[in-house]
């Protein structure tokens, strides 16, 4: 079995939401917490896609942002090839840092509209020293030609090119500094169902022909059936369940699964029965106590009110539920 | 047969700009018959926005509807003053928009914005305006209604906007509702109870909606027929499990294929190569042929025109065109 | 799959047919404060060698040739000036030549460095946030309490303090930039704080801190090229506020030094003859400054809605 590329243990981070000093000590207000990310561990091995997958307000772009060190963690450890990502610094920092790549949900924002596409390729060729000169263009244009775009794309501006072609422009900076492992937020979310389509495609061939391991964020569950191994779902910042990638579609255990894949529209026109979705997601500055999940959960006991649920294994994965603790699930 | 509820005929609808005239939509024709669920699928930059607004006459100049003709019940309305079709507007033709956080007015409650567009649309006095108004809310399932009532918008949460903005919407009892994307903006939790509770309501009601997404899962829920638009122009209309199961349009066909689903098995998701022409360098001819597999040389010169092919079906394709009349 | 590849138009065509150069193009006003701003910068460019003849060379005047009407034949030595002569026998054309010259280094010296500070500063405090952006904003604050010609005057007298007199001439001229800057650098610093902030969370950015790429360069090649644009529009009506500013220090016999008349020391000496009947002496300085300012007011107008994102 490949080896551990990616380890989170207990990731936790908080945002501080108080108001301004001031106004709290004029209304007597104690400062306000949000936690964005809670406990949350998981592990990656070499060549797998891991998704996480969640709606709104369950901190997958937050974790996603702490993996890549964009963020500090509040709790909890990322260790990436057994080297911690935080309390590393300067050369070594370095030397990590050019193992993984981001690529962003927002293709209009994620380039520089000042820039040539040529420079925002060769940005992290050009930043850890792997290159110069007439190499970077060759390496740019190789590049260019390996994400479907031509040479010739490297003059342009971003603002000639549309949404798929950006996220090209993007994967293409991406695996310019030839990373292991790129973590991927949202990545086609903002495109059309025909150009998501073509750039999944290509992710996919890529990671074949590179061996690249992907942390795959999204909130689309069918986008993440067909390109995950192992998938964990996340609600209000805790993992509800990690289970490998198909299983999760035939035999969800947590009730959020189920009432997530419950929630996708029928495109086959099954003419499934629909139970009705109950509630929303709470607000995150004031969470349910215990199981954040218990005033929508079809099985709640009791105890969910008051305990947060603690992992429970379920053979390939995990699922973080008294029901399934009891087997009442 | 009975006359459509609303009958768009060759429609076109034109931007000008410093660098030419832009067709947003090119001959665009259509029906919806009373209380049916017309889908109207595509991707940015088809169309389907500008189409619903085009309906409700809400088109920024110096953007205008070119050509063509939209029929209520039989009475053309594209070509109404402002003050007549604000008359329209609203009591018989309700819109929803996409965002719920800017439709509704953050400074006043949900309460006054209701009543005055009931009591604008129809003689009514304030307090039977109210309870119709706690009846809306309660039926688009507000629980508490008649106590939320008077809350303002941001003391709800996503889901619960949109549901007050579709009871706004239907606040005067319109014909026709038109919902332009209602669900993009919301968790897909929350996605499946507004498709419900929109469908639910117009069932009750009567009213048939215009449902525009570029969401082909929301459709195959929801609609009753689809129409498939594809840079202004329409590839394929017809009953939402034809036109989902079996498409005849080689579009369609590339689109449904490249949609990733719960169920399918296969490594690549089909690919249409290629992307959407923008609107000034539309190609002559059929406009998707640069991007067809099937392409055939008469594709790139003649423009397809939309062929019926029974069961309500029509396809704008040289492929089809062999059997079938061109409708009239 | 290669998308498909069109001649592209050269560099210029591109220029000529942007939004930006048809906008231009198709305002009169634009068109003509352009050709006026352009005419004035370039006489006072070229003026050395375009000048008849150099007015503050004391060898080459005549006091004979003093208060010589324009366009009319002196009465003592028969010479012809196009607009006069002023009261010690120097033309009034090759003065303001010369005066602009004084006039727009000034100007464009000033607004550099206020540039050049403001957007310094406007950077850090925009990208570091916290009590860095709190304190710069702060002494923003109290400096806009000031008004800028009280706050030049007040540098002016503080310089002149530690100046020992001997260099006081030569220095003259770089305490008026400083104090014209200084007054002025605020509307650059706020305008690219918040600008900052706006880039500061798009993702471009963060994709430049995940490869781990230095602040300082993240600020200068990343951030830099995009809070620019609205720098520009205030950097031109800048330019027309210090050019105002400088000749009314100059008016006020603060400013320029008697040896580098500016405009505004032209319209100072010429007041003094205006009732004296020699009207020409202040008219045509006077005229040339408000063509100055105002053409380069009305250029910094239009730049601000060309490049008003509503066109978009």
């Amino acid at each position: 079995m490949a080896e551990v590329l990616l380890q989170v243990e207990g990731l936790t981070r908080y945002f501080d939401v108080s108001k301004p000093w001031l106004n709290r000590v004029i209304e007597r207000e104690p400062k306000a917490w949000l936690t964005a990310v809670a406990d949350v561990s998981f592990e990656i091995r070499r060549g797998e896609t891991f998704a996480l997958v969640g709606e709104s307000g369950s901190g997958k772009s937050t974790i996603a942002k702490m993996v890549v060190g964009l963020l500090e963690p509040s709790e909890g450890r990322i260790l990436f090839d057994g080297q911690p990502m935080v309390g590393t610094d300067g050369a070594a920092m370095r030397a990590l840092r050019r193992r993984f790549q981001m690529i962003f949900q927002d293709p209009f924002a994620s380039l520089n509209p000042r820039w040539r596409v040529g420079d925002i390729i060769a940005e992290p060729i050009r930043t850890f020293g792997l290159a110069s000169g007439a190499e970077i263009r060759r390496e740019v244009a190789r590049l260019l030609e390996v994400v479907g775009l031509g040479a010739r794309d490297a003059a342009k501006f971003p603002h000639e090119f549309s949404g798929g072609q950006r996220q090209r422009i993007a994967i293409a900076r991406a695996l310019s500094s030839r990373p292991e492992f790129i973590v991927c937020d949202e990545p086609t979310s903002a495109l059309d169902v025909s150009v998501q389509a073509q750039i999944l495609n290509l992710m996919r061939d890529l990671q074949d022909e590179f061996g690249l391991t992907y942390l795959f964020i999204s909130h689309d569950l069918s986008v993440v059936r067909h390109m995950a191994g192992r998938i964990g779902v996340l609600y209000l910042g805790r993992l509800a369940e990690v289970a490998e990638g198909k299983r999760l579609f035939t035999d969800p255990r947590h009730p959020y699964s189920r009432m997530l894949l419950d929630a996708v529209p029928d495109l086959e026109m099954s003419g499934r029965r629909r139970k009705r979705v109950e509630g929303e997601i709470p607000n995150p500055i004031d969470p349910p106590p215990g199981c954040a999940f218990h005033p929508r959960c079809p099985l709640v006991a009791e105890r969910c009110r008051r305990e947060i649920p603690a992992p429970v294994p379920t053979g390939d994965g995990m699922a973080a539920c008294f029901a399934v603790a009891e087997g009442r699930a | 047969m009975t006359q459509p509820l609303l009958s768009v005929r060759d429609l076109v609808v034109e931007f000008p700009t410093r660098r030419g005239t832009l067709r947003a939509l090119d001959k665009v024709s259509f029906d919806i018959a009373e209380g049916e669920v017309l889908g109207m699928v595509g991707e940015s930059g088809a169309g389907k926005s500008i189409t619903g607004t085009a309906i409700i006459g809400l088109i920024e100049p110096p953007g205008r509807i070119a050509a063509g003709e939209i029929r209520l019940r039989g009475e053309r309305i594209d070509n109404l003053p402002e003050d007549r079709l604000r008359r329209i507007r609203g009591k018989r033709i309700g819109m929803v928009f996409q965002d719920p956080l800017t439709s509704l007015n953050p400074l006043y409650t949900v309460a006054e914005q209701l009543v005055e567009t009931i009591r604008t649309h129809l003689a009514v006095s304030e307090r039977e305006a109210r309870e119709r108004a706690i009846g809306l809310l309660d039926q688009v399932g507000i629980p508490a209604a008649r106590r939320r009532i008077d809350d303002y918008p941001h003391h709800f949460s996503g889901g619960m906007r949109q549901r007050v903005v579709i009871a706004l919407a239907l606040a005067a009892e319109p014909e026709l509702v038109i919902a332009d994307e209602p669900t993009t903006a919301l968790d897909v939790s929350v996605q499946a109870q507004i498709i419900d509770v929109l469908k639910d309501i117009c069932a009750q009601r009567g009213a048939a909606v215009l449902l525009i997404t570029h969401d082909m899962g929301v459709i195959a829920e929801t609609a009753d027929r689809v129409a498939v638009l594809y840079a202004g122009r329409v590839a394929e209309i017809g009953p939402v499990a034809d036109v989902v199961k079996s498409a005849e349009h080689p579009y369609t066909r590339g689109l449904m294929g490249s949609i990733p689903t719960l169920t399918q098995t296969g490594d690549r998701l089909t690919q249409i190569p290629g992307a959407m022409p923008r609107l000034d360098a539309i190609p002559p001819g059929c406009a998707f042929n640069p991007r067809c597999r099937e392409v055939m040389p008469r594709c790139r010169t003649e423009r397809p025109e939309p062929v019926a092919r029974g069961g309500g079906r029509q396809v704008a394709c040289w492929l089809h065109a062999r059997e079938g009349v061109a409708h009239g | 799959m290669s998308e498909q590849t069109e001649q592209r138009p050269s560099a210029l065509r591109r220029a000529w047919d942007s939004d930006l150069a048809y906008s231009f193009r198709t305002s009169p006003v634009a068109v003509i404060s352009g050709v006026v701003a352009v005419v004035i910068i370039l006489g006072a460019v070229l003026a050395p060698w375009i000048a008849p003849h150099n007015p503050f060379d004391p060898r080459t005047l005549n006091l004979m040739d003093g208060f010589t009407p324009p366009m009319q034949p002196n009465a003592f030595t028969g010479n012809v000036y196009w607009l006069g002569t002023d009261n010690q026998g120097r033309d009034v054309f090759s003065t303001i030549l010369y005066g602009a010259r004084t006039s727009l280094f000034v100007g464009f010296a000033a607004v550099l460095f206020a540039m050049v500070l403001g957007i310094s500063l406007g950077l850090v405090a925009g990208y570091r946030g916290g009590w860095v952006d709190g304190l710069l904003m702060r002494i923003a604050d109290v400096q806009l309490t000031f008004p800028s010609i009280l706050l030049a005057l007040l540098i002016f007298g503080v310089a002149r303090g530690f100046i020992p007199p001997a260099y006081r001439e030569i220095m003259a001229i770089w305490v008026l930039i400083i104090a014209i800057g200084l007054s002025d650098w605020v509307q650059y610093a706020r305008v690219v704080r918040g600008a900052t902030m706006v880039e500061k969370n798009k993702e471009y950015i963060q994709a430049a801190r995940v490869i781990g790429v230095h602040p300082a360069r993240i600020l200068l090649n990343h951030i830099l090229p995009n809070v620019m644009g609205p720098v520009l529009v205030i950097a031109t009506i800048g330019l027309a506020l210090a050019i105002i500013a400088e000749a009314t220090l100059s008016f006020l016999g603060v400013g320029v030094p008697p040896t580098q008349p500016s405009l505004g020391t032209l319209i100072r000496i010429g007041q003094g003859f205006l009732f004296s009947g020699e009207w020409w002496i202040l008219a045509f300085p006077a005229v040339t400054l408000l063509a100055l300012a105002l053409s380069v007011n009305l250029l910094g107008d239009w730049l601000r809605d060309a490049l008003n994102p509503r066109l978009r």
